[in-house]
């Protein structure tokens, strides 16, 4: 029988407050374990929440993005449990009315694009982070974590490949890096994903049996790890056994989904509205507030990349991928570079330097205006584009100018026609066979004898005229 | 309904993670009961045409701003635990992940 997936995500972000959610504590991710803690996310009797307004803010914003509707009335709820990680055996959480709903992401696999729909976006608290390495049969509890601010946003069921999981993820992380709400870093945890997976015969109505899939530490990860958890699910079902509905972590390592626990019905959170804190109430003027401050989304900015500058598609995807590459790469243009050319010495030299450094590029030394220049410099004539590429390199490393490397280091390139015609006399006359060849017909013995005139010159010589001088000496015999 | 039984008590203390001994068990099936019973007294009423009552107090959009405030020290912080080790809150060993 012919099985499809059924996938959907639940993916949490932390919010990029500086304070928790429900008290002043800092969000720092770096700080010591239980330094950022005070009586409220220590979960102490008598104490009182109040919900941080730009945790508000940020939710409705990741739900405009995501077209998603905003509720006029929402209000937090108490999801209860016992676990070590939460203080109070509760966490504070939105149940029956979510801030934000009903809204849809676009994604593309294989040049086909697809919605998925976002069943809701709630706003909650983050829990404790437990470690179990301190040996002694105890584990540790650092609470620096608890009440820092948490979306949740769950899809609909709409995803049916691990490759459409992976380019969902990679297209919400983008939107919410865009929106500037999280900074979706899957290493520190400030986004966690989980799938639910089941399958079902092609055609069915019905969802078959669904595993929850967590401990994912990557995308890939989780591309794999749906991958073989769709396989071992084929398996069972094609032996005509059951699935066993079941929390399952991933094992990267081994590359399979390991059985945590099932997934007892004993799940019965009991939610009930929170009595300390009052309803969330968005109306049109201050949703209409926080659209305003919505920036270009990745999909209109990639059209408009397409339309404004006529880069194709792939260079386009390439430059939107990131918010602050793709503002870098406009402040060139706007410095005066040609687009495609701009462009590719970013997606190119510039994010490989970038890369190799492990540099962000907010703190990249080559400002836009300087890469600009050096486009400029290339343009001109004064430098080839093979000697670009150390120039670009000297002054990522130094921060200098592009003028000045270029003439620190004398590599202004040779445009004198005397000058080069005399090394194409000398490099005709070291290579009689290559020269031979050519003038026998065979004419790409040419792009030999250029590249021996490049090295002569360092790379200094102009490549078209050391051509056109090269052709003008071996055809005068 | 609002006739509770043993197993509702039983499924209700394992979820508070309580220990009850019999005769408690046997208290709380008549308390509970008693008091789901009051609640069907209030189901009387007829309450289709009122809104759901989300708070008893009939404010919304009570906010605070993003300001860091200090935390508490580290020592007191820990000072109540029942076991720490100075820097984390220390729990019997947790088996499953979460
Ligand atoms: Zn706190």
């Amino acid at each position: 029988m012919e099985y499809e997936a059924v996938i959907g995500m639940e993916v949490h972000v932390e919010l990029n407050t500086d304070s928790k959610v429900f008290c002043g504590c800092s969000t720092d991710f770096d700080a010591p374990p239980n330094t950022n803690v005070c009586p409220v996310c220590l979960g102490m009797p008598g104490v009182l929440p109040v919900i941080n307004r730009m945790a508000v803010e940020y939710s409705v914003a990741a739900g405009l993005a995501l077209g998603c509707t905003i509720s006029r009335w929402s209000k937090m709820d108490r999801k209860n449990y016992f676990y070590p990680d939460l203080a109070k055996n509760y966490q504070i959480s939105q149940y029956d009315l979510p801030l934000t709903y009903d809204g849809s992401l676009e994604i593309e696999v294989d040049g086909v694009r697809k919605r998925i729909g976002i069943t809701r976006a709630h706003l909650e608290e983050d829990t404790a982070r437990n470690t179990h390495s301190l040996g002694g049969g105890v584990s540790g509890v650092d609470f620096n974590r608890s009440g820092v601010a948490l979306l949740e946003i769950v899809s609909e069921p709409d995803i049916r490949s691990a490759a459409e999981a992976f380019a969902y993820l990679t297209a919400l992380k983008q939107i919410l890096q865009y929106l500037g709400v999280s900074d979706c870093n899957m290493e520190e945890g400030s986004l966690r994903a989980e799938a639910n997976i089941s399958l079902r015969p092609v055609g069915a109505t019905e969802f078959g049996t669904k595993t929850e899939v967590k401990n994912v530490a990557s995308f890939s990860g989780t591309q794999r790890a749906i991958e073989y958890e769709i396989a071992r699910q084929r398996a069972i079902l094609e032996e005509g056994g059951a699935v066993l509905q079941e929390t399952r972590g991933w094992d990267a390592d081994r590359g399979v989904t390991v059985s945590q626990r099932s997934k007892e019905s004993a799940h019965d959170y009991r939610y009930f509205p929170e009595p300390d804190l009052v309803p969330l109430a968005v109306d049109e003027a201050w949703e209409a507030t926080i659209r305003e401050t919505l920036p270009e989304l990745p999909q209109a900015r990639r059209d408009r990349f397409m339309e404004q500058y006529g880069l194709p598609a792939y260079d386009t995807g390439v430059l939107t991928a990131d918010r602050a590459m793709a503002d870098y790469f406009e402040a060139v243009v706007e410095a005066g570079a040609e687009p495609k050319q701009a462009g590719n010495w970013v997606m190119g030299d510039l994010q490989k330097l970038l890369a190799d450094g492990d540099v962000p590029i907010g703190e990249c030394r080559v400002e836009p205006d300087g890469l600009a220049a050096m486009i400029g410099l290339i343009d001109k004539g004064v430098i080839s584009g093979k000697i670009a590429k150390d120039v670009l390199a000297e002054m990522f490393a130094t921060g200098k100018a592009p003028g000045t490397v270029v003439e620190q280091r004398g590599l202004v390139q040779i445009s004198d026609a005397d000058e080069l015609a005399e090394v194409a006399r000398a490099v005709i006359e070291a290579n009689p066979g290559p020269a031979g060849d050519y003038r026998g017909g065979k004419k790409n013995a040419l792009g030999f004898l250029v590249g021996q005139m490049m090295k002569a010159t360092k790379g200094k010589a102009n490549p078209k005229l050391a051509n056109e001088l090269l052709q003008h000496e071996l055809e005068k015999g | 309904m609002g006739k509770i039984t043993k197993q509702d008590v039983e499924y209700v203390s394992g979820l508070a993670h309580l220990t009850l001994d019999e005769e408690t068990k046997e208290r709380l099936v008549g308390e509970l009961s008693e008091i789901l019973g009051y609640m069907e007294k209030l189901n009387e009423l007829d309450t289709s045409n009122i809104e759901p009552t989300m708070h008893a107090l009939e404010m919304t959009n009570v906010y605070r701003e993003d300001k860091v405030q200090p935390s508490l020290d580290r020592e007191t912080a820990l000072m109540n635990a029942p076991d720490s080790d100075g820097e984390y809150f220390l729990v019997p060993k947790i088996l499953d992940t979460e």
